[in-house]
């Protein structure tokens, strides 16, 4: 039999996923997360009835900086925003969070089962997205030329690293979404604050860097994009200080649990009190 | 009789920034039915909300069956709170609303399902269980509400304003479950600003103001003066002119007027419990009562006599 507080995470999983799955309010989130997929896939198409086949090399260097400029800086980003930030906030404005706080449940097992259904909600969506997309980009080439790549040469390798790199920012921008909404009444400011802190982060001296879930991620994504320098782009893409595996990974899964401790001790303190909000 | 069977409010004050919740509240709230009355605002739902650890007090401390109420994991073992939050998880039938609080609560999935059906079927909604909530009308919905504070078999149970919307029939049966559990022993702690239900339903009565409590005990008189104070009910039904026709016939009722919506009647009555009679006999005669409720304005000119006479008398 499961201690109580395994049996409470669960139940409370079961109604967030159906809350968070089912959600007409979420349907943007699906668009941003397909975005690519729908670029990457037309590009195929189109090639194919041109009869042209896309330069590989060149195809992989244009996922990556894709995955890395766009999927993780802004679909995982503001994906986890419109879901993490809703579990507590969302629930205080339709004024039903006092469904949990009725029941016999620590705060805090509410909290991580909160937080485990947004993850494994967010994961699905953004790693379903990370395949459909590698599949769309290199569906032109043919899958001979592609089996290759996944067996014998670094195919494998790059999709677990993206995968993996996926999954981490849904941890990572979760945990700190989360926080925000049981933290902020107003989720926009936090939003800007923290985006903005994302972006500026090469520029950030090295301690400050740690505070950031993109220091983590840009060392575990596969490939280094090598933007035109002095660009934009390059500036956002720069890693200065680039991590070992073994360090990026711990480094932030730390660095979120330390975020989801601070959630817990406020949520213990929430009140409810819908008419001030 | 042991503190620890009680609710205990000692000097509690809770205030909303500059804004009185309520003020040095000391209580002592003993096993059976105790009515929270006083016009909206007083602090009714802010005691209520105390109690049940949904807010923190800002001075003095709350015990509810010695229990702290900033422990909730502890506290809602033995207490169930029908709030007046009218929102509900988007989707769920009534059945899923009280099984997935008895999940929540730790239960197996059989027992949930039995406990669920146990409440559904004490409050009257079996037949609809199986419905999306998001159908149910104001008085269904009450009753679901209802059922999950009750599925779990608390010794405290909160109610604000847990009459609301109910028609005189199911109304009856609620008052009457409140009853079988205060019998049981069961502390049953009801808000409601229809005067006439106090001294109906319960053993003790504690009578709010602006935030402070001006009266507690057992006030018998409630019925007497309310005699002298017509009261006005608003009736919501779907033939307003027959349901006025008919009420008019009642010595009690003073002015029936319909409703400029068109769709209930504005009753001013000396005698509610007599004019709840009647309406019960009407509704079993071909007119259908939607909703049945105090008109506010009315009601509170009755608390300031009430609360009035009760201050001038200490």
């Amino acid at each position: 039999m499961n201690p109580l507080w395994i049996t409470q995470i669960l139940a409370v999983l079961r109604l967030e996923m159906r809350k968070t799955f089912l959600s007409k309010r979420g349907f943007w989130i699906y668009l941003l997360a397909f975005l690519p997929v729908v670029l990457f896939t037309s590009k195929s198409i189109v090639e194919m009835k041109m009869g042209r086949t896309g330069d590989f090399g060149q195809d992989t260097n244009v996922f990556a900086t894709m995955f890395q400029l766009f999927f993780l800086r802004l679909a995982v980003f503001f994906g986890c925003l419109g879901i993490f930030m809703n579990l507590f906030r969302g629930e205080i404005l339709d004024r039903s969070l006092h469904y949990y706080f009725l029941a016999p449940i620590r705060r805090e097992v509410l909290l991580a089962g909160k937080f485990l259904a947004g993850v494994i909600a967010t994961c699905l969506i953004f790693t379903t997205s990370t395949v459909l997309q590698i599949a769309g980009l290199y569906w032109s080439h043919g899958w001979r030329v592609f089996s290759d790549y996944l067996m014998n040469g670094n195919g494998l390798a790059h999709m677990a690293g993206y995968l993996g790199a996926t999954v981490l920012a849904c941890i990572g921008y979760g945990s700190i979404f989360l926080t925000a909404g049981v933290l902020f009444r107003n989720p926009l400011i936090p939003a800007a604050v923290i985006l903005v802190w994302e972006s500026i982060n090469s520029f950030l001296p090295s301690l400050l860097q740690k505070f950031s879930v993109i220091y983590y991620l840009k060392s575990l994504c596969p490939i280094q994009i090598v933007p035109e320098a002095g660009t934009f782009f390059a500036m956002l893409s720069i890693n200065t200080d680039p991590l070992p595996v073994y360090i990026a990974v711990p480094g932030l899964l730390l660095f979120s649990a330390a975020v989801l401790v601070a959630a817990g001790f406020q949520v213990r303190r929430l009140e409810i009190n819908y008419a001030t909000e | 009789m042991r503190a620890n069977d009680q609710v205990i409010f000692e000097n509690v004050s809770k205030f909303y920034g500059d804004v009185l919740g309520v003020n040095r509240v000391s209580l002592s709230i003993p096993p059976g039915i105790t009515s929270l009355v006083g016009p909206n605002g007083s602090g009714k739902t802010t005691l209520m909300n105390l109690m049940t650890g949904l807010i923190r007090p800002s001075r003095g401390a709350i015990r509810v069956l010695g229990i702290r109420t900033d422990n909730p994991e502890e506290l809602f073992r033995y207490v169930g709170y029908c709030t007046q939050f009218d929102s509900f998880p988007k989707g769920f039938t009534g059945y899923q609303f009280v099984y997935s609080y008895l999940r929540l609560y730790g239960c197996a999935h059989g027992e949930a399902e039995d406990l669920t059906w146990k409440a559904i079927e004490r409050v009257g909604l079996v037949e609809p269980a199986r419905r999306k909530i998001a159908g149910y009308s104001k008085g269904m919905r009450q009753r679901i509400k209802l059922a999950q504070s009750i599925c779990h078999g608390p010794s405290v149970l909160v109610l604000d304003e847990p009459l609301n919307g109910l028609d005189p029939l199911v109304r009856a049966e609620t008052i009457a479950l409140f009853r079988v559990l205060a019998e049981d022993g069961m502390h049953v702690i009801i808000s409601s600003h229809i005067l006439h239900e106090v001294d109906q339903i319960s053993d003790q009565v504690i009578l709010l103001s602006n935030g402070y409590v001006v009266a507690e005990g057992q006030i018998r008189g409630v019925r007497s003066e309310m005699q002298d104070h017509p009261m006005q009910i608003l009736v919501r039904c779907n033939h307003p002119g027959r349901l006025a026709a008919k009420v008019f016939e009642q010595d009690s009722v003073v002015e029936a007027q319909i409703h400029k919506d068109g769709l209930g009647v504005l009753v001013k009555t000396r005698d509610p419990d007599k004019f709840y009679l009647l309406l019960n006999h009407i509704a079993q005669n071909g007119v259908t009562i939607e909703s049945v409720a105090p008109a506010d304005d009315d009601v509170n000119s009755v608390y300031e006599y009430l609360i009035g006479s009760e201050e001038a008398g200490r």
